[in-house]
């Protein structure tokens, strides 16, 4: 409607435009000033996201750079040493980085192959029904704020651990509870991620296994899972970029304090964690604390763009097309 | 040696070429391995709702239960024959305050509100809260309540004997109603919720429209230069960019350098009580950029969905390029649209690290003004409560957590109506 009104405006009064011909006006040769504006301004918005990446940046970098430009500290010390203590200007993020590491690989050990098996079955095994009351249930489990696993970590997983270990083995605050729960949290984010690439394999693949005599599970493992491994892989990666980046959970059951330890019956203290706990007690601008905050979340940064950045390639250069 | 194999499993097949791919002609052993891993994908499928299950229940488990009390002052002690104080008129209720609280509380407590305007069951609350003082001595969940409940008296026995036992139900009407308090009985959730309130519609009036603005963008504008692929690369990125660095992003953005702008002190409309940017309006700016890229993500989808034709009808018409968009793309993309922002405002709603990093305080009472008033969300709560060391705060930590669930569960519910509502117009 509005598009017929600005026509006939238009063509009433012709003295605006170059006609370039005697009756004909070229309507595409016409500036529209408002339609740059709207354009110009729409840029904008997605330039933003750019502007976010560079403030993130420039942000952890300038921090960063005082904290290692500070007296006390070198980077070579930040990367060998073993002891984050900042009270007697110890700064070896190798405490940080262990629990970090052991929280991952305990949360992985129990979501990859948790999550590719329930992946499987419900793309290969369940009939229709079963996986539309099934998947939204798993999508209910990954919507759930990870403050909640927190909570559920502390007063539910450990008490479990401490009550079949014993709890002279398992401390109150623990490692292996935070990266058990972290795992529940990641399986729907694997699983999900999988199904889409294992549907995706066309069907005529499956029939082509069958017709060749190969049972359920062995078109499963040996046709559509390598076909899919590409989306699969990339939400392996995907899932360990998450767990690295996981706070509320190990804030809350892994334990306040670095510590050394590849014990993960033991409290120890995540990258994340301990930002959490710094920044959540009254920390004062341009000190060495506030500072060394800046340097491990550039770390942070670092570690888990790279992991986004080699899953978005894996799906781009491996991704099988079919017709 | 591949006959000797297939002899032995004793399962020759006799028509086709024995011995070529011995075992590939086992099928009884083939059909019983896939069978046992047909029963490994499904216990794995089991763990994942057991997990969900645990979960839920043991939430609801702490969140109802017997509590043993000891009271500071026997109330009978209070009135003058022994009567119980719900029995006794609001001006005795008064005095009996009086004489019990110290001057300079009373005078407090009648400068908040005056006693002439104060019902009866504010007096009576007062009363408990401040003379009569209960102390929590034991606390049961759910479990132990329903199906143990004579192993708790013989514990409250052993330890307690003139405790009270009662049932709480910790999620109740005046669990809404009330302020953070100190004290787990009479702590309430309404600061935290109207901070999540506030922080949110923040956060939607900056996400909403700048994430949906990227979104037309890339899909009807962008062509195919470096710097186009360059966004889409980056927003993809962006999207897997661990929370708590958002987090550190407003602190030093939002909290530092814009100090001035968040905490009002621009605008003349200074806080007293806070002077630095660790306000509501920070809070919500970064979670405004944490979702960013989920809402543009998610329109970008709902945007590529709708049919080309429909782009052409318009230019056929002789709309232009924004015409069509407005009238044409935009309204049939909306419904998409607005469940993605939806799904991506429930993430925020959640979110808990960056908002501790950004400043959340860790104790107020009062209700957040405005924008520039300080802030403390629903999560930030649970999560202050759940690392509190007594078993009463746990229990208020998962009241907390169902209210939480729930404005997630109606949210999410919306969504899907939404979805279901409009797919079904469209097509």
């Amino acid at each position: 409607m509005t598009a017929h009104a600005s026509i006939t405006v238009k063509t009433k009064k012709p003295d605006n435009i170059t006609p370039s011909d005697d009756n004909t006006i070229d309507l595409r040769k016409q500036r529209r000033i408002g339609e740059s504006i709207i354009q110009g301004f729409l840029f904008l918005c997605g330039a933003i996201s750019i502007l976010t990446t560079i403030g993130i940046v420039y942000q952890l970098g300038k921090e960063a750079m005082l904290f290692f430009n500070s007296k006390e500290v070198t980077l070579l010390h930040f990367i060998t040493n073993t002891t984050w203590q900042p009270q007697i200007y110890e700064f070896g993020i190798w405490p940080l980085i262990s629990a970090t590491l052991m929280t991952s690989v305990i949360a992985m050990s129990i979501a990859i192959p948790l999550g590719l098996s329930v992946a499987i079955f419900l793309s290969e095994y369940a009939s229709v029904r079963t996986r539309n009351i099934l998947k939204p249930t798993l999508e209910v489990l990954a919507g759930i704020p990870t403050v909640v696993y927190g909570y559920f970590a502390l007063t539910f997983m450990t008490p479990m651990l401490r009550g079949i270990l014993g709890p002279q083995v398992v401390e109150i605050y623990n490692t292996a509870s935070a990266g058990i729960v972290m795992g529940i949290l990641i399986l729907p984010l694997i699983s999900s991620i999988s199904e889409d690439a294992l549907r995706a394999v066309p069907n005529s693949l499956r029939e082509a296994a069958f017709g060749l005599g190969a049972t359920k599970l062995e078109t499963a493992i040996k046709v559509v899972v390598p076909a899919a491994l590409s989306g699969i892989s990339a939400a392996f990666i995907i899932g360990i970029s998450r767990a690295i980046g996981e706070t509320m959970i190990v804030a809350i059951a892994a334990g306040a304090g670095p510590n050394f330890t590849l014990n993960p019956f033991k409290a120890a203290e995540t990258m994340t964690g301990h930002i959490v706990r710094i920044s959540g007690g009254d920390i004062s601008y341009d000190t060495l604390d506030y500072n060394s905050l800046f340097a491990i979340g550039l770390l942070l940064f670092i570690l888990t763009f790279m992991l986004n950045l080699i899953s978005q390639r894996i799906v781009r250069k491996f991704r099988e097309v079919y017709e | 040696m591949i006959n000797n194999k297939s002899s032995k499993t004793g399962n020759k097949p006799i028509s086709l070429q024995v011995g070529d791919f011995p075992e590939q002609f086992n099928l009884p052993q083939r059909h019983q391995r896939g069978a046992f891993w047909k029963v490994i994908f499904q216990i794995s499928m089991i763990v994942g709702i057991i997990a969900l299950s645990a979960l839920i229940f043991n939430i609801i488990n702490e969140s109802f239960g017997y509590i043993a009390l000891v009271n500071e002052v026997d109330p009978e002690s209070l009135t003058p024959h022994g009567i119980p104080l719900d029995e006794i008129s609001k001006d005795d209720l008064i005095l009996i305050l009086q004489e019990n609280v110290s001057s300079g509380l009373f005078r407090r407590l009648e400068r908040d509100q005056p006693f002439e305007e104060r019902s009866r069951e504010n007096v009576l609350k007062l009363v408990i809260e401040r003379v009569v003082n209960p102390e929590i001595v034991g606390t049961w969940p759910l479990s132990v309540s329903l199906f143990n409940k004579n192993n708790i008296l013989y514990e409250l026995e052993q330890n307690h004997p003139h405790a009270e036992l009662i049932f709480q139900s910790w999620i109740d009407h005046e669990f809404f109603t009330s302020p953070q308090s100190s004290k787990p009985l009479y702590a309430g959730v309404r600061t935290a919720i109207l901070g999540s309130l506030w922080t949110i519609a923040i956060t939607i009036l900056f996400a909403f429209p700048l994430g949906v603005g990227a979104a037309i963008y890339l899909e009807e504008y962008a062509g195919d230069t470096w710097i186009n692929r360059l966004i889409q690369t980056n927003i993809n990125n962006l999207a897997g960019v661990p929370s708590i660095i958002y987090g550190m992003l407003g602190l030093a953005i939002f909290v530092r350098a814009l100090g001035p702008l968040t905490s009002g002190t621009l605008f003349g409309v200074t806080d007293p009580v806070t002077s630095n940017g660790r306000t509501i309006l920070s809070a919500g700016l970064t979670l405004a950029i944490l979702i960013l890229p989920l809402i543009i993500i998610n329109a970008q989808e709902a945007i590529r969905a709708i049919p080309n034709s429909l782009r052409q009808a318009s230019y056929g018409l002789g709309a232009t390029k924004w015409q069509t968009i407005w009238h044409h793309v935009l309204p049939n993309a909306l419904p998409g649209i607005l469940t993605g922002t939806i799904l991506a405002i429930s993430r925020a709603i959640g979110e808990t690290a960056p908002l501790v990093v950004v400043g959340a305080a860790t104790f107020i009472t009062f209700d957040p003004e405005g924008p520039f008033s300080k802030f403390t969300t629903l999560p930030i709560q649970i999560y202050q409560w759940t690392a509190r060391p007594q078993e009463e705060f746990r229990n208020i930590a998962a009241a907390a957590i169902i209210v939480l669930l729930i404005m997630l569960l109606t949210l999410n519910a919306i969504a899907v109506l939404l979805r279901n509502h409009f797919s079904r117009r469209i097509s």
